[in-house]
């Protein structure tokens, strides 16, 4: 019996950690920590975690569960029943296209996942490997074999430049079709809707419980094999172990000019406005914070339910991951096999997402059964990817539901309608990543940052952090902090606008790289303007609903004598 | 690698497993753990019974 309910309270960690772990925690934060400084990101990365991470995670769960209780589980039904004005609905605008416009290059990635998995599985990455080892000189066999699964991405994901494309429109795309990710992005596109479909939600937990420890295992195992390569190629001392540690550790940055190589100091690193908005994105996008999705699902929970802890475990769980495992793994792995100038420029030129990709293989090949290793990894990546994908969703088909009276076929089909334009824009637009990320930054940066700031504004000045801490202690077995409601009424708000203000003196009135690229790439526009026009498809949508909650709450007060 | 970048990296990852290992230390001796602590990917949306 004992072990039973240990049993479950295990299976309790792994659901939640499942959860919690995605693309954000491997891929996503090595190449956004190494491109802001390194160790010195590390210091707002901690203090974005504490003073804010935290904090509003718990505000999204408690702002929920409140309004889950006045009958709403969409953000902009949510925040017109705490506020009681119609207006306040389109704030949950921002909550309702940040997951699902993350949603639409996230499946992408997921299909890299998966596709990389079916490479190594079938058999296709050795046949690269051998066809390139057996075309390389006796001496340099190994090294052509990582070259040559490094390049495969390019073409895999469609990232090579126009020019080595040998052509565009039709043949373009038949190539992604037959060559590149296409099939792997309309399978995992097809999944993502069937499981949300059909409301597979236990599936999804079991499926949790089982991939999680197998990732962690699997994790494990290729932290020890990057942290015993030593210096895989005598040639080139410097590509060594300790110094990719010192890489992605050590508190210096590092800026790539005219092809070289220099570095920013520990303070210059951290006086820029831009490492810190980066830490506080991180954050948020890895713990799935100032999305809207953990305000939609705490709605679905009891009073007695302990929200409090499920915050902070689904939060420690995922910084574990993170930092234990994905800061230690995928930079000192692709500065041994990609050289410290191929890692920035990776971030500037294709999104940082894609580092995991281009370093990992080289890992694979130095290790017994490596293809195996491979393909297993990418494959729980792809599994950890397609839980967060769902809940991805989750928001707006509640909001199609309650705000528009569709049935969930109808809103899932809606939503598929509307992701699979995003989707395949992404996708077929993808030289040099640049749609992916700047929808990444626009969305998974901007856009968080904005709509967290006004959630934690709105619930200590608005709802009240008398009624708010309230609703989050109620079931709370663990004690909050006492410190918490001056965190929440002073220093999250003023850290959040202090940063915001900083960021647009320093980027938007001083041209930074993201506004120069929107002044100037059509491509970075038609990003922005797509961005653009999905959320005036959505403000409209909330305006229609608004409408129709204002006609519903009408009707029995006409009706009664 | 620096002493610096060592402190960084000692210091971030034992304290994230620190706090990861408290916050499974509060579950497992949680008195309902399993039908009080939730994350979306066991939380079923009401919707889903029709």
């Amino acid at each position: 019996m004992a072990s039973e309910k240990w049993g479950s309270k295990l299976g309790v960690i792994l659901a939640v950690t499942g959860s919690a772990v995605g693309l954000g925690n491997f891929l996503r934060f090595p190449g956004v920590a190494c491109a802001n400084g390194g160790g010195a990101f590390m210091i707002p990365y901690i203090i974005a975690f504490l003073i804010v991470g935290l904090p509003i995670a718990w505000v999204e769960w408690a702002m929920g569960r409140y309004g889950g209780k006045k009958g709403f589980s969409s953000a902009p039904g949510i925040f017109r029943a705490i506020t009681g004005k119609d207006r306040s609905a389109q704030i949950g605008t921002l909550a309702l296209i940040i997951p699902v416009i993350i949603y639409m290059w996230y499946v992408s990635i997921e299909a890299w996942c998966l596709g990389y998995a079916w490479k190594y599985w079938s058999g296709g990455m050795q046949t690269i490997v051998t066809a390139a080892q057996q075309a390389a000189p006796t001496d340099g066999k190994i090294d052509a074999g990582i070259q040559a699964v490094q390049n495969y991405l390019l073409h895999f994901a469609g990232i090579v430049p126009e020019n080595e494309n040998t052509a565009s429109g039709n043949f373009r795309i038949l190539r992604q079709f037959t060559q590149g990710s296409l099939p792997f992005l309309l399978f995992c596109f097809t999944i993502n809707f069937i499981l949300i479909y059909r409301g597979i939600n236990k599936g999804i937990e079991w499926f949790c419980r089982w991939a999680m420890p197998a990732l962690l295992f699997c994790a494990l195992l290729i932290l020890v094999r990057v942290l015993t390569l030593g210096t895989p190629n005598p040639a080139n001392p410097d590509a060594s172990i300790l110094n990719g540690l010192g890489f992605m550790w050590n508190p210096v940055g590092h800026n790539l000019i005219d092809g070289g190589l220099v570095q920013v100091s520990f303070w210059e690193a951290l006086s820029r406005p831009q490492t810190w908005l980066a830490a506080a994105g991180q954050i948020f996008f890895s713990l799935s914070v100032g999305f809207g999705i953990i305000m939609t699902y705490a709605s679905y929970t009891k009073k007695e339910d302990d929200i409090a802890l499920s915050s902070v475990s689904a939060a420690s769980g995922n910084g574990f991951f993170e930092v234990a495992l994905g800061g230690m793994i995928v930079i000192p792995a692709a500065f041994i096999f990609l050289g410290p100038e191929s890692i920035i420029s990776a971030g500037e030129k294709a999104s940082s997402l894609s580092l995991g990709f281009l370093a990992l293989p080289g890992v694979f090949e130095y290790m017994p059964a490596g293809h195996f290793f491979g393909g297993l990894f990418f494959f729980l990546l792809f599994i950890a990817a397609i839980t967060s994908s769902l809940s991805m969703l989750q928001p707006a088909i509640a909001f199609l539901e309650e705000g528009l009276d569709l049935s969930r076929q109808a809103a899932v089909t809606l939503l598929g309608f509307i992701t699979a334009i995003g989707a395949l824009f992404v996708s077929l637009m993808s030289h040099g990543l640049t749609v992916l990320d700047h929808m990444d930054f626009w969305t998974g940066n901007f856009c968080i940052y904005l709509l967290a700031t006004i959630e934690v504004i709105f619930f200590s000045y608005v709802m009240g952090l008398d009624r708010g801490l309230k609703e989050l202690a109620s079931g709370a077995e663990m004690k909050l902090p006492k410190i918490l409601p001056f965190v929440l009424k002073y220093i999250t708000p003023l850290f959040l606008l202090i940063i915001f203000g900083w960021w647009l003196k320093d980027q938007v009135f001083s041209n930074g790289p993201y506004i120069q690229a929107l002044q100037s790439d059509p491509t970075v526009q038609l990003t922005v303007g797509f961005i653009i026009i999905t959320t005036l498809f959505f403000s409209l949508l909330v305006h229609i609903a608004v409408r129709r909650w204002n006609k519903i709450e009408a009707t029995p007060q006409e009706e009664s004598p | 690698m620096s002493p610096t970048g060592w402190i960084i990296m000692l210091t971030s990852v034992f304290g994230m497993t620190a706090l990861f290992s408290w916050c499974i230390f509060k579950v497992l001796t949680h008195k309902d753990a399993s039908d009080q602590i939730h994350s979306p990917a066991d939380i079923d949306p009401h919707d889903q019974d029709d």
